[in-house]
């Protein structure tokens, strides 16, 4: 335990030079905003756009005339519309960051897995995989994630967002809670 | 020129996210994680002030009528049980999907891996959207509502709330943080 609060005290104490404070970093997100509503109408968010493409990859596996004839994606064809060029900005951004702040690293598997699951690749590999099919299901039957729901829905006082991030959080510190505790 | 804006627009605002998102720490698989294991509040900290920064921005934005509200529909039962499966996702991912997506950019391997379980979920919602819809989505489905019309309290107050509570709850962060790390010596 007290290692552990070290190596996090360290890291902390380490990367306070090269990051910004989480609230200025907050405060842009928040301007962003503005300028998404006022100036393109379109509020942050991405697994609405990220559907979209994803029927790209459908096709090949399900047959395109399955994903031509399904009701969703009739709904929401792809197209390469404002939110799907955002989703190509988000990497761009995250990379120039990375270069200019020296933080690019190769992860295989993260040092708060590492210490409760260990090393290995395989088991960390299938666990983001599965994690990954669970929050996207989740964030297309609730209608949006963390950005659409949590940060452009709270900002909007909408109640289907104040839901999502209150039950999202509130089973998060429990499966946290469950995942994490000492075998 | 409008089709070029309309293409280095949307771009440069994904841009301009992906690299607050890097600058924030919130792209790192291990924060996330420990803001659920409440070791590290920084989750918390960069998505409560941009709800208070942006929300009274956007406000003063539609009362001025420069913009107006795109509010998702509240079908509570569609919502609550899509907020918990996110939430286990998040926890077993280690990242949402924004972040996912700055995250790989940023060098991330397993990012990369659940992005493709990322597809596969967004193609079983597409194939099983029939029967959600007809037997899910449509459960205490409320419309597109706001608290401030549920509740008959205005904008202003709740946003006076927020940012108090807000504040007064990162006040409390900083002040356990600081004495953890004199403690730590």
């Amino acid at each position: 335990m007290t290692i552990m609060t070290d190596v996090v005290v360290g890291d902390a104490r380490k990367s306070r030079r090269i990051d910004w404070s989480p609230y200025l970093v907050g405060a842009g997100i928040g301007i962003l905003s503005w300028v998404a509503f006022a100036g393109f109408g379109d509020p942050l968010g991405v697994t609405t756009a990220f559907s979209r493409v994803a029927s790209l990859f459908a096709a090949p596996v399900v047959g395109s005339d399955v994903v031509a004839a399904n009701s969703y994606w009739r709904s929401m064809p792809l197209k390469w519309d404002y939110g799907v060029w955002f989703l190509v900005g988000i990497p761009l951004g995250a990379f120039l960051s990375a270069i200019i702040l020296g933080t690019w690293r190769l992860e295989l598997v993260p040092e708060v897995w590492k210490e409760r699951f260990g090393p290995s690749v395989l088991k960390r590999f299938v666990a983001a995989f599965l994690g990954g099919i669970v929050i996207m299901y989740g964030a297309r039957l609730a209608g949006g994630c963390t950005s659409g729901h949590g940060i452009s829905g709270g900002l909007q006082l909408a109640l289907s967002s104040w839901l999502f991030l209150a039950v999202m959080f509130a089973t998060g510190l429990v499966v946290s809670r469950l995942m994490f505790r000492k075998a | 020129m409008t089709s070029l804006m309309s293409i280095a627009g949307p771009i440069l605002m994904g841009a301009v996210f992906g690299y607050l998102l890097q600058q924030g720490k919130v792209t790192s698989c291990n924060v996330i994680e420990n803001q659920f294991r409440l070791r590290d509040f920084t989750v918390l900290k960069v998505m409560g002030t941009a709800i208070v920064v942006g929300g009274i921005g956007v406000l003063l934005l539609v009362d001025t009528g420069n913009t107006k509200y795109y509010v998702k529909d509240a079908n509570m039962l569609a919502v609550a049980l899509g907020a918990a499966l996110f939430g286990i996702g998040m926890v077993v991912y280690g990242y949402c999907p924004g972040t996912a997506l700055g995250a790989i950019a940023s060098g991330s391997v397993h990012a990369a891996v659940g992005a493709f379980g990322m597809i596969v979920g967004a193609i079983l919602y597409a194939l099983s959207f029939d029967w959600v819809k007809a037997h899910i989505l449509n459960v205490w489905a409320l419309g597109k509502v706001r608290l401030p019309d549920i509740t008959g309290v205005p904008d202003g107050v709740w946003f006076a709330a927020l940012a108090i509570g807000a504040g007064a709850f990162f006040f409390w962060v900083e002040a356990s943080e600081a004495k953890a790390r004199r403690a730590q010596g």
